[in-house]
């Protein structure tokens, strides 16, 4: 990477996360929504422990892996969102007049979200060890347990960005969130695939990706080192990653021809 | 023009905006089905957890919770109208316009309520065709009804109390968060007497415990708290109104 382009990669990374922590709207509801959802929802389900089968005695400790999921949907929306504000004010048109790289802006914008997608992993650790969750992987597994998140946010940010520069509009990106929600919840957020009882849920959540992505971080916290997981994890996040990659790289494409 | 006609007037404009409109009425009717299919379906398991004891199963008991909810959230949604006709000043016109200024909260009021009377009415059809258990009697049916009703109104009248006083689509959040805490702070996926730690406190605590918990009765022949439940409903609906005609006259003083 030659100096130049880091330094316009760093020039709108910085810009992205400035404006972001300008607006606490943008950061906040994704680190605070995630952790009372999961408080909450593992308070009432704590007795679903007692089920035959259920992999552990802490529902604290089985639902906090859906705040590092939860939370890298949230935020990579709201990036996309900001990301087509930029298309809408023009920002888009008058970089263009510059000797900005259009690979710079994705991977400026790329590098903001994953930046942030760590701060989330780090406050979701933080209160899990705050709430009194025991950690089965160890230290390497944090370690492993943050490079998924910089996997997840990637994907989850770069697909975000495809929708903003494809549509150029915040609405439509906006839009997409109640289809992520879907997808989170019909999953298996809250009960592990081998126990859900209805066939139509428990299929659904077995072909859904968010169900794999939540399963490899609860192997980590609950397990310990589990490779099967672990593999189905990272290999679908970093399928995720790979197409939305790719999405927003031809969007991006298509975007700067169009302006 | 008596308030009655002002009330007609802005429940009609309401109720054509919100159906007419497909991103305004679509997520009040989807996300209660979606919920009720996410716990329903997803949580079905937990009625084996030892001392869950529901006679009509897991679904109904989702029912209930997801009835309520989405009652309040009838209400709130409305809220969301008024802040946005207070943003865009029409509601300034509407309170010129006015001679009884009182018929405008009534027909806000009235259109949450047809509007959750079309989500009621889908989600208990959806309920029903996925093999929801009734055991309680047609008296039972119309008092679990009455008491999300009631809840509907009451959402109504707290969103509305907010929505007066801010006048702006941004107060949303301060309409939405803490009907969704107080929700949830009920016991949403088993009973109470299932319920440990800072949740069961908390649960004990909250007012719409009675209501889940009589709502839930109604469904299996054997409502618990009947008295209470209602007298909290009311109880909440008298106090909303006198927030929300405050509210009201906070907009008038504001001009």
């Amino acid at each position: 990477m030659s100096n130049v382009f880091a330094t316009q990669v760093g020039a709108l990374a910085t810009r992205g996360i400035t404006r972001t922590m300008r607006q606490p709207a943008m950061w906040v509801p994704p680190l605070v929504f995630p952790t009372a959802l999961m408080l909450v929802n593992s308070g009432g389900l704590e007795s679903a422990t007692h089920l035959p089968g259920f992999p552990t005695d802490s529902f604290l400790a089985f639902a906090l892996a859906v705040p590092f999921i939860q939370g890298a949907l949230f935020a990579t929306m709201n990036a996309g969102t900001e990301l087509a504000r930029d298309v809408q004010i023009g920002f888009l048109n008058r970089l263009q007049l510059t000797p900005m790289r259009g690979s710079a802006l994705l991977a400026g914008q790329l590098g903001g979200v994953v930046l942030y997608g760590v701060v989330q992993a780090i406050f979701y650790l933080a209160v899990g060890f705050v709430v009194g969750v025991d950690f089965a992987a160890g230290p390497l597994g944090l370690v492993v347990l943050l490079l998924f998140s910089i996997v997840v946010s990637l994907g989850f940010g770069a697909l975000g960005a495809g929708l903003a520069l494809r549509t150029g509009s915040g609405e439509a990106v906006q839009g997409m969130f109640p289809l992520l929600f879907v997808f989170l919840f019909i999953s298996s957020m809250n009960m592990p695939r081998n126990l859900i009882e209805q066939d139509w849920f428990r299929g659904f959540a077995t072909i859904n990706p968010v169900s794999y992505l939540i399963e490899c971080v609860r192997s980590l916290i609950i397990v310990g080192w589990d490779a099967e997981a672990l593999a189905l994890g990272f290999g679908v996040a970093g399928l995720i990653a790979v197409f939305s990659l790719v999405f927003s790289s031809f969007a991006l494409r298509k975007r700067l021809t169009r302006t | 023009m008596t308030i009655w006609h002002v009330a007609e007037g802005v429940a009609w404009r309401t109720l054509k905006n919100v159906f007419t409109n497909v991103s305004l009425f679509l997520p009040s009717l989807i996300f209660p089905l979606f919920f009720f299919t996410a716990f329903a379906g997803g949580l079905s398991a937990v009625d084996r957890v030892p001392g869950f004891d529901y006679p009509p199963g897991y679904t109904a008991f989702q029912f209930c919770f997801v009835l309520l909810q989405s009652a309040a959230f009838g209400g709130v949604f409305t809220g969301f109208g008024i802040a946005r006709d207070f943003e865009y000043a029409f509601a300034k016109r509407l309170l010129i316009a006015s001679p009884n200024r009182s018929g405008i909260i009534l027909g806000y009021a009235i259109a949450a309520l047809v509007r959750w009377t079309v989500t009621a009415t889908m989600l208990t059809t959806v309920a029903l065709i996925v093999g929801m258990d009734v055991i309680g009697g047609p008296v039972d049916v119309v008092g679990l009804y009455t008491l999300a009703l009631l809840v509907n109104v009451a959402a109504l009248l707290w969103a509305s109390g907010i929505a007066m006083r801010f006048r702006s689509i941004q107060a949303g959040p301060m309409m939405q968060m803490p009907v969704f805490l107080v929700l949830f702070f009920a016991p949403v996926y088993v009973p109470l007497s299932l319920l440990t730690g800072w949740i069961e406190v908390v649960a004990h605590a909250n007012p719409l415990t009675a209501l889940l918990e009589t709502a839930r009765g109604f469904v299996a022949g054997d409502p618990p708290h009947v008295l209470l439940a209602f007298g909290v409903a009311i109880g909440l609906g008298l106090a909303f109104a006198l927030w929300a005609f405050r509210g009201l006259r906070s907009a008038e003083a504001a001009g």
